[in-house]
């Protein structure tokens, strides 16, 4: 046991960081750091970046275009690629349903699928909650009734994050009758958003974006060859699908990343107590809340490492990447709270514009203060999405505890 | 980047867990804390034939090489059945100190008989003034020629009751919290002017308040260069706050368990309290905190083996961590349990005191959050 780094991952972590150096364009990494909202292009531009080098997916196997990476690359990748603000990819296509096809897809649908989500020429986006189908995602209604060659789909799918850029929408629906139990009459679906009857109406968050929509769907036909394995498995491959999203929004590179920038800024920064040079790091209230997050982060960082290096021994992650999830978010919205509280007055400024492509008025306040309060407000999002935190405390209960 | 226990931590991590598991049951471990010694003398020669008392020591000192990883592993399986045996205050304390500091001909009059199991020693270092810091050392010693004179009062002294030599930190120079100046000696636990209050623990282990009344002791006795003693106590008092955060694991382990498994048979408005919600998600809740600290003991563990034994900040963020789950993870075992769980009769009480006396040992969570913060 031990955390050195081998010869050969200090000579990957050189690659990634002169990779990263020559590669990342400097608009992207600029808006990055200005907490400038990226759009779709920004996001697709880098995707295709890192598709060129063949490093866009570092989850798959290697037979279908993954890196085939160990556990220390992907955290060594994911280290640097923070460090320099590099935007994460897209999840949806690269993480969540590509799992799912080349686990329980056929020939024909991982060659047709596959490359493209490999190559970012197609942006995928989630169909699972509904309005009355939350925390309780079994009890979803969307029915997909088949007639013919093809599925007759009906139904609402909301919180769809970014759907207003998606080609295609991977979706559970119920294939089965009504009285067939719950989980066993889901099937998973893909369908092209430019099929006839699908409609999308923005959904305006805490800070004021668009970020997530609603789906309608009104007798959408859609053929059998996008189903998904077999009818009825559809709940047995979301759940797949579900503790892969969950150790990927651990973040536990992105909030190392975050906590310094805070550290940096806090040294900066007046405490608002004393006189104008004691900064708000010396205060001793502010360290230990600081210093806590950083101690909790570290655990969980080691707990990630731990979940990656039985992952790479072929294990699918456990119930233990609850942990990841339930810890991850938990750390990204304390340090939300901090940001916050560095702000002081000037987290109450909410120039939404401000955030937008080519703004080019007066911006209020020290950099990113503006950003603070609305990302707080949004990210209240990260302990209820993905299976809310609560959630994950009953797959504790049931799965490792045996309650 | 490696993850797994090496062949020979897995035999090790089986040996001592085995022993746990067969030989440590709740009735004998309560019977040997009871005794006259607070200890089972039988255990320690165990101990000594299966090599166990090797661990920490240097191959080139007769010992197994053990690092970090080792330590902790052995560690961790001792806490689950709340050892009362002196490995911590003998081998490891007062053992790291002979080891780190000693002359060669002290290694070879000490480390042998120490390693054989035929040698009690105690580390005397802390005072009721110093609290957490080491450096705070009011403990008086002045060499004359070849003898050096001791005056002063050590507290909380770990093994003292068993110890037949007792390894003092004494200001042989300096102001009290000076970090210059402070010296190790060994003192025979019998010598004119050592008096003793022996006592046992709240976790059931034996500990000793000393007085050194004019002490005389030969300066051959001294460990080390005189007045450059603090670097050494501080590695040795990291490397057991190690230790007890390897054992807080284990005994955070059995007491998560046997809190899920009283749920399950305990019965309550005619149904098991593992049927409770609010009983559940408080059970996970301890599962989150005993998963945080096994990953966070890995991370100081490593750390120390890469640093060569000198990771203070990855140590303190360990102590930090886990003294707050186990703090988390004691009291609600207890409430879980409800009245049972009070009771002195009950296993798990004692694991939450054990987890108690650990959380103020070797420098308490906040201490550790603050050094933690500063460096």
């Amino acid at each position: 046991m031990n955390i050195d780094f081998s010869t050969e991952e200090l000579a990957f972590q050189q690659e990634v960081s002169m990779f990263l150096a020559a590669e990342l364009p400097h608009n992207i990494r600029d808006k990055m750091a200005n907490n400038i909202e990226l759009t779709k292009d920004d996001y697709v531009t880098w995707q295709k970046i890192l598709a060129k080098k063949g490093w866009a997916a570092t989850n798959w196997p290697v037979e279908f275009g993954g890196t085939g990476w160990t556990p220390a690359q992907k955290y060594i990748f994911d280290n640097e690629c923070a460090t320099v603000g590099a935007p994460e990819v897209m999840a949806f296509g690269l993480k969540m349903v590509a799992p799912v096809i080349y686990s329980y897809g056929n020939d024909e649908q991982k060659a047709r699928f596959l490359p493209d989500i490999l190559a970012s020429n197609v942006w995928w986006c989630q169909g699972y909650s509904e309005p009355n189908a939350g925390s309780d995602l079994a009890s979803l209604k969307t029915t997909a009734i088949r007639e013919g060659d093809e599925y007759v789909v009906n139904g609402t799918k909301t919180w769809t994050t970014l759907g207003q850029h998606a080609d295609w929408i991977f979706c559970l629906v119920r294939t089965g009758a009504a009285d067939v139990k719950n989980q066993n009459a889901i099937s998973f679906l893909l369908i092209d958003m430019k099929t006839p009857g699908i409609n999308l109406s923005p959904i305006y968050l805490l800070d004021g974006s668009p970020e997530v929509n609603e789906i309608h769907f009104d007798n959408v036909r859609v053929p059998v060859e996008n189903l998904i394995g077999e009818e009825g498995k559809g709940w047995t491959y979301a759940k797949v699908l579900l503790t892969h999203e969950r150790t990927n929004i651990a973040g536990v590179a992105g909030s190392k990343k975050r906590l310094q920038d805070l550290k940096e800024k806090a040294a900066q920064t007046s405490d608002g107590l004393s006189d104008a040079n004691t900064m708000l790091s010396d205060n001793s209230a502010w360290q230990q809340k600081v210093a806590e997050l950083e101690i909790e982060l570290l655990a969980l960082e080691y707990t990630e490492l731990k979940t990656l290096a039985e992952v790479s021994t072929g294990k699918a992650p456990g119930p233990e990447s609850s942990i990841l999830k339930i810890k991850g978010t938990e750390i990204q919205q304390a340090i939300d709270m901090l940001n916050v509280e560095l702000a002081g007055y000037y987290a109450l400024p909410f120039v939404r514009d401000q955030f937008l492509e080519g703004f080019d008025g007066v911006a209020i306040g020290p950099d990113q203060a503006a950003g603070s309060a609305p990302a707080y407000f949004n990210n209240r999002k990260a302990t209820i999405y993905g299976g809310s935190n609560e959630i994950q405390t009953n797959i504790i209960c049931k799965a490792v505890l045996g309650l | 980047m490696d993850f797994s226990y090496s062949e020979e931590q897995q035999m090790l991590q089986e040996s001592v867990g085995k022993f746990i598991s067969q030989d440590y049951d709740w009735d004998s471990r309560q019977a040997v804390a009871k005794s006259d010694t607070g200890f089972s003398l039988e255990h320690w020669q165990l101990f000594a034939e299966l090599g166990w008392l090797t661990i920490p020591f240097k191959e080139s000192d007769g010992g197994f090489g053990g690092g970090a990883v080792d330590l902790i592993v052995t560690m961790e399986e001792f806490g689950k059945g709340l050892l009362v045996e002196p490995f911590l205050a003998n081998t490891i304390l007062a053992g790291t100190i002979i080891s780190e500091a000693g002359s060669s001909e002290q290694k070879s009059a000490f480390l042998a008989p120490l390693m054989e199991g035929s040698l009690q020693l105690a580390f005397a270092y802390a005072e009721p003034q110093s609290r957490y810091e080491l450096a705070n050392v009011q403990c008086n010693a002045v060499i004359r020629g070849d003898e050096v004179v001791l005056n002063g009062h050590k507290s909380v002294v770990l093994n003292g009751a068993a110890a037949e030599k007792i390894l003092v930190s004494v200001r042989t120079s300096g102001k009290p919290c000076d970090r210059e100046g402070i010296s190790l000696i060994w003192v025979d636990a019998n010598a004119a002017g050592v008096r003793r209050e022996c006592y046992a623990s709240v976790d059931g282990q034996r500990a000793a308040d000393i007085w050194f009344d004019n002490v005389s002791v030969p300066a051959v006795n001294l460990l080390g260069k005189a007045g450059d003693a603090i670097d050494v106590i501080e590695m040795t008092i990291d490397k057991a706050a190690l230790a007890v955060c390897a054992e807080a694991v284990g005994a955070m382990q059995m007491s998560l368990s046997k809190t899920v498994e009283y749920t399950k048979i305990r019965k309550q408005f005619n149904t098991t309290l593992s049927t409770f919600q609010a009983l559940q998600h408080r059970m996970a809740n301890m599962f989150i905190e005993l998963a945080q600290a096994k990953s966070i003991l890995l991370m100081a563990a490593m750390e120390m083996d890469r640093l060569e034994g000198r990771a203070p900040k990855a140590l303190s963020a360990a102590k930090s961590r886990i003294g707050k789950a186990a703090r988390l993870v004691g009291e609600e075992s207890i409430q879980i349990h409800g009245g049972i769980g009070v009771t002195d009769e009950l296993d798990v009480g004692h694991y939450f005191k054990r987890l108690t006396a650990i959380q103020f040992s070797f420098g308490s969570t906040d201490y550790h959050t603050a050094r933690f913060a500063r460096s």
